[in-house]
């Protein structure tokens, strides 16, 4: 019974995960670049919630409602400005760029918000579970965050085939000198697109801050884990990063099953077999490239 | 019907071969101011307190690690953020060799082939992704790494190991031999770097800079060049981490392969310019100034080292020393080919 217990807290967990690739995901199948700054900004975004609440008083619940917003305006500005100008040398360069922001995110929090580990306190709402069976018990909240994130897949998917601005985002992503021709502004596009990749990973960086404690340095593991979504469920592919996260998600409550220690030992192990025996992920429609 | 006669070749002179060499300057130069750059560094015991040998002996093992960050990003176009995984193996690996009787100064060259052995196997996991998706699978193997040897408890577990066998020499001693060996690895490096770039391995890598699909195509065996720059790194990486242990007479894997590394080496290296041997010497002599004057306010050098590598990255990807050498048309260390007579300023690839 401990065992499906792990893979049901692990789908759980897949979920959230989710919730972190997405918006790697999108950037990267949009403008071709890794953010390697994205697991800082959802931590931002916990540490925005944080000092937020004693400031409005507002139930910290609350805080999605006002900070994935800000995260978005945050992102379509971020792209206009830095990413812009470091896409338009080439995508190495951004992955520099990105990697320089995420050490600086990192210190400037250490600074500022020192290395104690925080958390989003939302009270009872955390602990209410119900219960399958009394050794299996299924936290709301959790369960509220995976139904989220495959509300948010399912949204991003219409989004993406239904609207214009999908379809203009989609023709970028294929072509974008193409696009161009056919009236596209390449710049204001992507900055959509960041502006969609900030403001999920804004709901995950407060789901992540109300699960768990965190700290400064807690967006490196996030975004290790994220990218393990996305390659395990084949890149470019958006339900496969769902199917990924669980994978991982398992893999880790399985590892942490045998000895806590490891947990992310296990989710790491997964990640490199399934990079030796299938490099294009479950669900991958091309290779990693 | 008759036959063709074969058509007529005109007689052409031969076109005077253009004359190429490696630089606008006899090699004989570089060969002579490294030399004595190399000697007043090795008499600096004499000249400079402990407490400024074991700034230099940072200082070395930091350029250590930017030189071979530049060969892997710089010339071969591969951003790892996961040396640190070298760089801690190298370390551990002279903790074992220690334990099992080797005196720790002189299982360093060992303790960093270990690493370069590891780094061979996983060459073959990585290389399977490239660019940005490279570069995070790298952080991957690093943050792997560090697990599985925090893991082991014969090695201390999280809280880690010291380093025995120091114990029989004076301060004094240990101090200087140190010293010595982390100014033997950075040159050593530094000479390995400039001689690969040199060698036919070098003249890949920049023809796969300038155009990959061409270079595969004229049979440029691209994997494989790329494949020794990673294992040569690692062996680099893992010497700089052997260097760590042994002078910090302990290692904690939280320490050891901390992501922190991998900052400061990408980080010196592009203020002082990648793909040039000079910028990461530079980059490092900025460091440790930078360094010296910020130590007493916490993590904000690097946010400070950061923020120039961003703006550097975007407005002058060529660093320092790419916008001093373009002005003065000079090169320390020459690994490019000049077109021209002698005289002439050439074409520099």
């Amino acid at each position: 019974m401990t065992w499906l217990n792990a893979i049901v807290q692990g789908i759980l967990t897949g979920g959230f995960y989710a919730l972190f690739a997405v918006g790697l995901s999108i950037l990267f199948g949009v403008m071709g670049v890794i953010n390697l700054a994205h697991g800082d900004l959802a931590v931002i975004a916990a540490y925005v919630a944080l000092a937020m609440i004693p400031v409005t008083h507002l139930p910290a619940v609350l805080a999605f409602v006002v900070v994935v917003p800000m995260f978005a305006v945050g992102g379509y500005i971020l792209q206009r400005t830095l990413l812009q100008a470091s896409l338009d040398r080439d995508p190495f360069t951004t992955l520099l760029v990105t990697f320089g922001l995420s050490v600086v995110i990192e210190n400037v929090l250490l600074e500022v918000f020192t290395s104690n580990t925080q958390s989003l306190n939302i009270g009872s709402l955390l602990f209410d579970t119900l219960n399958l069976t009394p050794q299996i018990p299924v936290s709301y909240f959790s369960l509220v965050m995976l139904a989220v994130a495959v509300g948010v897949l399912g949204a991003l998917q219409l989004f993406l085939s239904r609207t214009g601005t999908g379809r203009m985002i989609r023709a970028v992503a294929d072509d974008r000198e193409a696009a161009q021709l056919v009236g596209a502004n390449y710049r204001h596009i992507f900055g959509i697109a960041a502006a969609i990749a900030l403001a999920t990973v804004s709901i995950a960086g407060i789901a992540y801050g109300i699960l768990s404690g965190f700290t400064p340095t807690a967006g490196t593991a996030n975004l290790l884990f994220a990218f393990e979504a996305v390659v395990i469920g084949g890149i470019g592919s958006l339900w496969g990063t769902l199917v990924g996260g669980i994978v991982l998600g398992i893999a880790q409550e399985i590892g942490a099953q045998i000895n806590p220690a490891y947990q992310v030992l296990a989710g790491h192990l997964v990640f490199l077999a399934v990079l030796a025996l299938r490099p294009r992920g479950l669900f991958g429609l091309r290779a990693a490239t | 019907m008759t036959a063709l006669a074969p058509p007529k070749v005109p007689d052409l002179a031969p076109a005077p071969a253009p004359e190429v060499r490696r630089s606008s300057y006899p090699s004989a130069w570089l060969a002579g101011g490294s030399l004595g750059a190399v000697v007043l560094l090795a008499l600096m015991p004499e000249i400079i307190s402990q407490g400024g040998l074991v700034v230099l002996l940072n200082f070395f093992i930091l350029l250590t690690m930017a030189t071979m960050w530049n060969l892997l990003a710089g010339y071969a176009g591969m951003v790892s953020i996961g040396q640190q995984a070298f760089v801690g193996l190298g370390g551990y690996s002279v903790v074992v060799l220690a334990v099992n009787g080797l005196n720790p100064l002189a299982s360093i060259p060992l303790a960093a082939v270990i690493p370069a052995l590891v780094a061979l196997p996983i060459s073959y996991l990585v290389f399977r992704l490239r660019g940005g998706y490279f570069a995070i699978a790298t952080w991957v193997v690093a943050d792997t790494a560090e697990l599985v040897i925090s893991s082991v408890t014969a090695l201390g577990g999280g809280t880690g190991h010291p380093v025995p066998g120091l114990g029989s020499l004076s301060p004094r001693t240990f101090g200087d031999v140190t010293y010595w060996l982390s100014l033997g690895v950075a040159v050593l490096a530094l000479a390995v770097t400039y001689g690969l770039l040199r060698s036919r391995l070098g003249l890949v890598l920049a023809a796969v800079r300038d155009d990959e699909v061409g270079a595969r195509s004229a049979g440029a065996r691209v994997m494989q060049a790329r494949r020794i720059v990673f294992v040569v790194a690692a062996l680099g990486c893992g010497a700089a981490g052997a260097l760590l242990a042994v002078s910090q007479l302990q290692v904690q894997p939280g320490s050891i392969f901390s992501v922190q590394w991998a900052a400061e080496m990408i980080f010196v290296t592009m203020i002082g310019g990648m793909g040039t041997i000079e910028g990461p010497i530079l980059g490092t002599v900025l460091f440790f100034v930078l360094q010296q004057n910020l130590a007493s306010q916490g993590a904000w050098y690097l946010v400070i080292l950061g923020s120039v590598a961003v703006v550097v990255a975007i407005w002058a990807p060529k660093g320092i020393w790419g916008f001093v050498s373009s002005r003065l048309k000079f090169q320390l260390f020459p690994v490019g080919y000049l077109l021209g007579g002698r005289g002439s300023t050439g074409r520099r690839r």
